[in-house]
């Protein structure tokens, strides 16, 4: 069964119509990603999902369960880092877990350290570099409870050089880790390089306009992104974004 | 302490070639002692009366800080109320304007005929001059809360009190204490003139008795406490300060 399934959804802001009845599910342990230009309302999807906006119409629903507006059962990492400033490293780190309960600091020290981040726990954010806090920031979401984790393009503020270690780093601890991801971007090699499957937006107002499922084998290298059935992969989904 | 040097020199300097300028025209235009008393003088009646001085400073600085605690406590509360109610907030808020603009001076005598000559008085005027500043900040600072960290809070299931707790009440720790800081130097000046309205001991009653006997000397005396202990209050919350919010400085 779909961990999630997202049926009819669609929002308007006023008298913008961002979502128009959108279609999609997730099944547990898999990453799916969202791809769609700037401005189609991928933002608005998440923070539909997560209960902060009461959609028009259609429902979501999480292990079957209806979640519409409900908050606190999905883990998500925003678009800016949103570290808190006055907090550590390790007090950021934990604070989704916080929220529910229990603290593991444990397991938080583990995965700071394996984030090549060691001997930054007590660190404040503000010492930290833009890939850094983006790393923070996923391993918040990492560690919070809940199964599903929404990152809303986390590393869109990063050069490329930061970005392809960043994507690579996010593939393994995935693996490591046994999370199920619904992933943003507007990048379609970012989309590519990470995902099972990609679902192509279209923009005023979104739709789900096609989907792909990726069939590259994991662990994905670097060198991936050289290959030509990349170059293939790159050619179709961009002709797909493209086409009317 | 080499940096408190580095920085305090130029002000230090400005301070001393301004009692200079004053000890020179003090002389040299040949000014009545209780017209203008020359810093030397000053300086002579603070040393020669320190003794009799210290129960007054003691009783301003107990009440100073009572009434500090007192006006604060009752500032953030009233802050966070508002905050969490705003429909109270725009009923009250202009009511919180108009009682800054009540002058004290008219307001003090009254709160004699309601309360009396006791302690109550004194404690309302140096809260109602104290409780303003940090009202104002707080709010301001719960408030200005980034809404993506507010966003991020709520997705994460937060509740209410975590949200203020976790999120507003830190992110306006900043501004709370820089209405602290106002209001530290501000109930110094509560204090003295609450002592106005009639008290055994306390700079205030130092100071009245000092100018109807027209020892402007001791006048000054007590303006150079009020500013000293001023200032004293000022770094103590900054210190403070610096120690709450340290995060602050391993920033820059
Ligand atoms: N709270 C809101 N009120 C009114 N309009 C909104 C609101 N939130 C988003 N919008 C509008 O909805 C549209 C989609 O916004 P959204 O942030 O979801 O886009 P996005 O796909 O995430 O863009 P980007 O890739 O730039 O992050 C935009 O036109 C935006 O102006
Ligand atoms: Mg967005």
């Amino acid at each position: 069964m779909a961990l999630l399934k997202i049926e009819h959804l669609s929002k308007s802001f006023d008298h913008l119509h961002v979502l128009e009845d959108i279609h999609l599910h997730v099944n547990a342990g898999e990453f799916v990603t969202i791809l769609g230009p700037s401005g189609s309302g991928k933002s608005t999807l998440f923070h539909l999902i997560g209960g902060l906006l009461k959609p028009d119409e259609g429902k979501i629903r999480l292990n079957g369960e209806d979640m519409t507006g409900k908050r606190g059962l999905i883990s998500y990492m925003p678009q800016q880092p949103t570290l808190f400033p006055w907090r550590t490293i390790l007090d950021n780190v934990l604070l989704g877990q916080e929220l529910q309960g229990k603290r593991d600091e444990q397991l938080a020290i583990e995965m700071i350290e394996k984030a090549g981040l060691a001997g930054y726990e007590n660190a404040f954010p503000g010492q930290l570099s833009g890939g850094m806090k983006q790393r923070v920031a996923f391993i918040r979401a990492l560690l919070s409870p809940q199964s599903l984790i929404c990152l809303d393009e986390p590393f869109s503020a990063l050069d490329d050089f930061t970005r392809l270690e960043m994507q690579q780093w996010l593939l393994s601890t995935w693996t490591t880790y046994q999370k199920t991801i619904l992933f943003i971007t507007h990048s379609i090699e970012e989309a590519l390089f990470l995902s099972d499957r990609i679902i192509v937006l279209s923009t005023n107002p979104a739709t789900v306009k096609q989907e792909f499922i990726i069939p590259f084998e994991r662990p994905r290298e670097k060198s991936l992104i050289l290959s030509s059935e990349f170059l293939q992969w790159k050619r179709e989904l961009t002709e797909s974004i493209f086409e009317r | 302490m080499s940096k408190l040097l580095q920085k305090g020199w130029r002000p230090a300097a400005v301070l001393l070639l301004l009692l200079c300028i004053w000890e020179a025209a003090v002389h040299l235009a040949n000014i009545p002692r209780w017209l203008l008393p020359a810093p030397t003088s000053i300086a002579l009646e603070f040393g020669n009366g320190f003794g009799g001085l210290m129960p007054h400073l003691q009783s301003t600085i107990l009440l100073t800080i009572g009434g500090f605690l007192i006006g604060c406590t009752i500032g953030i509360i009233v802050a966070i109320v508002l905050h969490m109610l705003p429909g109270v907030q725009e009923a009250v808020y202009p009511l919180l304007i108009l009682s800054q603009n009540v002058p004290i001076i008219v307001l003090a005598p009254l709160l004699v005929i309601w309360f009396g000559f006791g302690l109550l008085p004194k404690i309302i005027v140096i809260t109602l001059v104290c409780f303003f500043p940090v009202t104002i900040a707080a709010m301001n600072g719960f408030r200005t809360t980034p809404s993506e960290m507010k966003h991020y809070m709520l997705m994460a299931g937060a509740k209410k009190t975590q949200l203020f707790a976790k999120l507003e009440w830190p992110h306006a720790l900043p501004a709370v204490f820089s209405g602290l800081k106002i209001s530290a130097t501000y109930s110094v000046m509560g204090a003295v003139i609450s002592e106005w309205l009639g008290a055994k001991k306390g700079i205030g009653v130092y100071m009245t008795l000092a100018s109807s006997s027209f020892r402007t000397d001791r006048v000054f005396v007590a303006i150079f406490i009020i500013m000293i202990v001023s200032l004293v209050f000022f770094g103590l919350i900054t210190a403070a300060e610096r120690w709450a919010l340290k995060w602050r400085e391993e920033e820059s």
